[in-house]
């Protein structure tokens, strides 16, 4: 093992200030050597400096004249705006021949020889560590901070709590409704109600139970999403009551989350996973498994909507179903836990 | 002097008596940066960020970070009349109605892809050329944070369209936030202002986007730089180059030149890419609406390593005593990532404190060299690239017609075993490379030319190294550093020494740092070696062949061609031996 300090080459002379490196093999380009050469290295230079003047006139040009929906066909690339493709290629063709110019520039024509510079050791020189040492120690004399202990201490404390008006001030980036206690409380429902009708998402038709085949997949909502959509500006309702309606053979269900919650082997279920949260919307209709496309958690829709692979840790919750007077599926009550991604507070 | 010139010169004397500056251009115009091509990562950084901040600008003239609800009646004609966000209504203006509006988007997306694909490379770059040691550990702090603002700049970027693919992106960040213990539920409602997806959030992650994020990257940025510049830049190992100087071109012409030109070809590619390459097409999906979501959704590529761990982490969660506790989401989407990170930024002084290193370091290590560094990078890429693969389970998945549980079980043990092997596999390259160059350096390279001799013996015709890359084998010499003696338990006085068993694990860690290095060559056995198979070889190697072959058995019988020397090789041997 050789210690740095210890170790020099002496056959590699150190050379300080802006020098050539010694003991390098250096060949002349053939620039340096045919003025010919150089010649020809200035005309491209200057030629892509003059090109990159050409493209920025085309882009101006491109600018006016294309009309903004024409679309040409480009091979490999197939069917594209032509305004876009014009104008990224004018740009792109104007700005990257100024860059080529430079560093052919350099390339060709600057030095090509490397030079060596000393570097400095980082810290400070002892005495300069020592006089700065002595200002602080001069301050902390003259304003008394080591001896006025009481001035200290409160100012210390006054530092610490200053932050706290500004923390405090980030409470109502939530405005809390006056009839909502916290926020659990408002994961924990949805605006499914006793005799909400099941309507078709998209539609809004009600679904009747004779309607749907065995085999049938529909993405519903309650009748009243969109008059609570429009009530309260955002998507939140929607978030959390968006349902999956599906129907199999009533003797194909193993097991569901409460007696008789389907309705002629009609089950609904949340759309929200209880992973993070993604709409599910694959839906195996032989195995009756549902498929999280973002994070792959798999449910068993016939087996309570249990997990059977996956991340998601939760069974998917139910909606307890039935029909009104005129056929149509409703709801026959809120889901009984919280849709969703859990929670802390969830219990 | 043109006329320019002396306006210039004027300019900068009416600047200097009113700043100085001429004292710094004194300094600074020639101040010397080594070339290497791995140099231009961080500039790549640099320069796609500048781009970002130009086009991020455009776009904001035309964005309106708004969620209120309006009929879309913009030129895109399958989206017409159909109601959405303010704020994906005005991303399809910009995309549709907006001139050169989808070019600027189109090249803001893919310099942020560039961007944060620049960072992680110059990293790696860093990392393996053990960079970021004395004196530079600040600057590595500061890359990392810079890694994490440009991962949380580029996913806020994402949220912005309100398409449908953002807006997921939003659902499961929403619930990565609901899953922390205690604080979670509370911090969820205030950033989102209530339930999801709320009216705020655009207006929120917008300014987050636009403000927050750039405002420190630029200023960390700043820092990183003047660092660079009064630290001064590493240097890779070469003729000349030592750890006391800088080995480079001037700024002023050269470096400023290539350098500057090489804005210009980052900014022209990205523009190309924007004008050629579509990306982010945010008008194929459509509004965003929180109960629908594409199949085969995907972030952008810097996010799926933590898609991966998401996807790959088994489904535990503790329900118990009105508390429920997901660890599914917490350990991978929040422990995980803060480790890492956390992990990443001490690496140096963990490093440092291991080797016991306390030595300013401008002359980049081979990665070869530290082989336990190297191994480590290695291992951890290979966790990274396992996590992305997590991250495109279902995309593999339907490709290659394979079993989703299938690929996520494998993940679930292979991230367990395949980095230890990456660890175990790349220290053994790392040492046969060492090895190699220490053969190189005692006996110069094999020339691949076989000699026979006149007694019949044949020899391959050993070539010495060129002057470049002896240097390079020889900087070895300048890095290499013994492991750190065991302490004593009890000093001579017999009292205890408090700080035992830590200085114990730091010598036997440190131990294993240095373990199977193989010893650098003295000087003295190089020129040895050297003077050997210059001089020695022809005579002695087939006189003394089987002691030789015992001694050197790579080596045995090489002869050293001279290079230049337009001799045939008998020729060469004629000079030197004549008596064969």
């Amino acid at each position: 093992m050789t210690d740095v300090n210890t170790h020099e080459h002496s056959d590699h002379p150190v050379t300080s200030g802006r020098l050539p490196v010694a003991d390098v093999p250096h060949k002349p380009r053939r620039t340096d050597v045919d003025p010919k050469a150089a010649r020809r290295a200035e005309r491209q230079v200057a030629g892509m400096f003059t090109l990159s003047v050409l493209f920025v006139i085309l882009f101006v040009v491109a600018y006016v004249a294309i009309p903004k929906d024409a679309n040409v066909y480009i091979p490999v690339l197939g069917l594209v705006g032509a305004m876009n493709l014009a104008l990224g290629v004018t740009m792109g063709a104007a700005v990257f021949l100024i860059g080529a110019g430079a560093i052919q520039w350099a390339k060709k024509l600057m030095p090509d020889v490397e030079v060596v510079q000393e570097r400095h050791e980082l810290a400070s020189e002892p005495a300069d560590t020592a006089e700065a040492v002595d200002q602080y120690e001069r301050g902390k004399e003259e304003s008394g901070f080591a001896g006025y202990k009481i001035i200290r201490r409160s100012l210390l404390g006054a530092l610490a709590l200053f932050p706290i008006p500004l923390i405090v001030l980030l409470r109502d980036l939530w405005v809390q409704p006056t009839d909502t206690p916290n926020p659990q409380a408002e994961l924990e429902t949805t605006i499914w109600r006793k005799g909400s009708r099941i309507v078709v998402d998209g539609s809004y038709a009600p679904v009747k139970a004779s309607d749907l085949p065995v085999g049938g997949l529909i993405s519903a909502v309650p009748e009243n999403m969109m008059e609570v959509q429009e009530e309260e500006h955002t998507l939140n309702a929607r978030g959390k009551a968006a349902i999956l309606v599906v129907r199999m053979q009533p003797d194909e269900i193993r097991s569901q989350q409460g007696e008789n919650w389907d309705y002629q082997g009609i089950l609904a279920y949340s759309k929200i996973c209880t992973h993070v949260g993604c709409p599910i919307s694959l839906y195996e209709q032989r195995t009756h498994h549902l498929l999280c496309p973002c994070h792959q958690s798999t449910f068993d829709l016939a087996d309570s909507g249990n997990v059977i692979f996956g991340p998601a840790a939760r069974r998917m919750p139910q909606l307890p179903i039935g029909v009104d007077e005129e056929g149509y599926l409703v709801a026959l009550a809120d889901f009984a836990e919280p849709v969703g991604p859990s929670f802390w507070e969830r219990g | 002097m043109s006329t320019v010139e002396k306006v210039g010169a004027g300019a900068g004397t009416y600047v200097d008596q009113r700043l100085g500056s001429n004292r710094f251009l004194k300094r600074s115009l020639s101040k010397v940066f080594p070339d290497h091509w791995s140099f231009m990562l961080g500039e790549i950084a640099l320069y796609s960020f500048i781009v970002i901040l130009l086009t991020g600008t455009y776009l904001t003239l035309f964005y309106k970070p708004s969620m209120v609800e309006v009929i879309y009646q913009g030129s895109y004609v399958p989206l017409k009349g159909i109601a959405m966000s303010e704020a994906y209504a005005s991303s399809l203006d910009i995309s549709f109605d907006v001139r050169g509006g989808l070019l600027l988007r189109q090249m803001h997306h893919w310099a942020a892809l560039i961007f944060v694909a620049a960072v992680s490379v110059h990293l790696l770059r860093i990392f393996f050329t053990g960079a970021f040691r004395k004196p530079r550990e600040f600057n590595w702090i500061i890359g990392v944070v810079l890694l994490t603002l440009a991962l949380g700049a580029g996913f806020s970027g994402y949220s912005l369209p309100d398409d449908l693919l953002s807006g997921t992106g939003l659902q499961i960040a929403r619930g990565i936030v609901q899953a922390i213990p205690i604080i979670g539920t509370w911090g969820a409602f205030l950033l989102f202002g209530g339930q999801f997806p709320g009216d705020d959030f655009i207006s929120r992650i917008y300014s987050v986007h636009i403000l927050l994020i750039p405002g420190l990257i630029l200023a960390l940025v700043t820092v990183h730089l003047m660092m660079v510049w009064v630290q001064k830049h590493t240097q890779f190992p070469g003729p000349g180059r030592t750890n006391n100087n800088v080995v480079g071109y001037p700024l002023m012409p050269v470096y400023m030149a290539k350098a500057g030109g090489f804005f210009f070809i980052v900014f022209g590619i990205i523009a190309l890419l924007g004008g050629l390459v579509s990306i982010n097409p945010i008008w194929i999906f459509g509004p965003y609406t929180p109960d629908q979501v594409s199949a085969g959704s995907q972030p952008d590529w810097y996010i799926g390593w933590l898609d991966g761990m998401l996807r790959t982490m088994p489904n535990w969660e503790t329900a118990v005593g009105g508390i429920t506790i997901s660890w599914n989401v917490f350990i991978p989407a929040v422990v995980l990532p803060g480790l890492i990170f956390t992990a990443m930024a001490l690496y140096p002084f963990l490093e440092a404190w291991v080797t016991g290193d306390k030595r300013e370091h401008h002359l980049l290590d081979r990665p070869r060299n530290a082989p336990v560094r190297t191994a480590i990078g290695v291992m951890s890429l290979t966790f990274y690239m396992l996590l992305w693969i997590g991250g495109a389970n279902d995309i593999i998945a339907t490709t290659f017609d394979l079993s989703i549980n299938a690929i996520t079980w494998f993940l679930r043990v292979a991230l367990f075993v395949l980095p230890p092997l990456a660890f175990v596999f790349t220290k053994r390259v790392c040492l046969g490379l060492q090895r190699k160059d220490r053969d190189k350096l005692l006996h110069g390279y094999e020339s691949g030319r076989i000699l026979r001799l006149p007694h019949g013996e044949f020899v391959e015709v050993h070539e010495p190294l060129d002057v470049k890359e002896r240097a390079i084998i020889e900087s070895r010499l300048m890095t290499d550093h013994a492991p750190l003696p065991m302490p004593a338990s009890v000093d001579a006085a017999g009292v205890a020494n408090k700080h035992y068993r830590v200085k114990r694990l730091q010598a036997k860690l440190s131990r294993v740092w240095y373990a199977d290095q193989i010893p650098a060559p003295t000087m003295a056995e190089i020129e040895e070696g050297q003077h050997h198979a210059a001089h020695g070889a022809l005579s002695e190697a087939p006189l003394h062949a089987h002691a030789d072959a015992l001694e050197n058995v790579p080596f045995h019988g090489g002869v050293l061609h001279t290079p230049g020397e337009e001799k045939t090789n008998q020729e060469q041997l004629n000079d030197r031996g004549g008596h064969l």
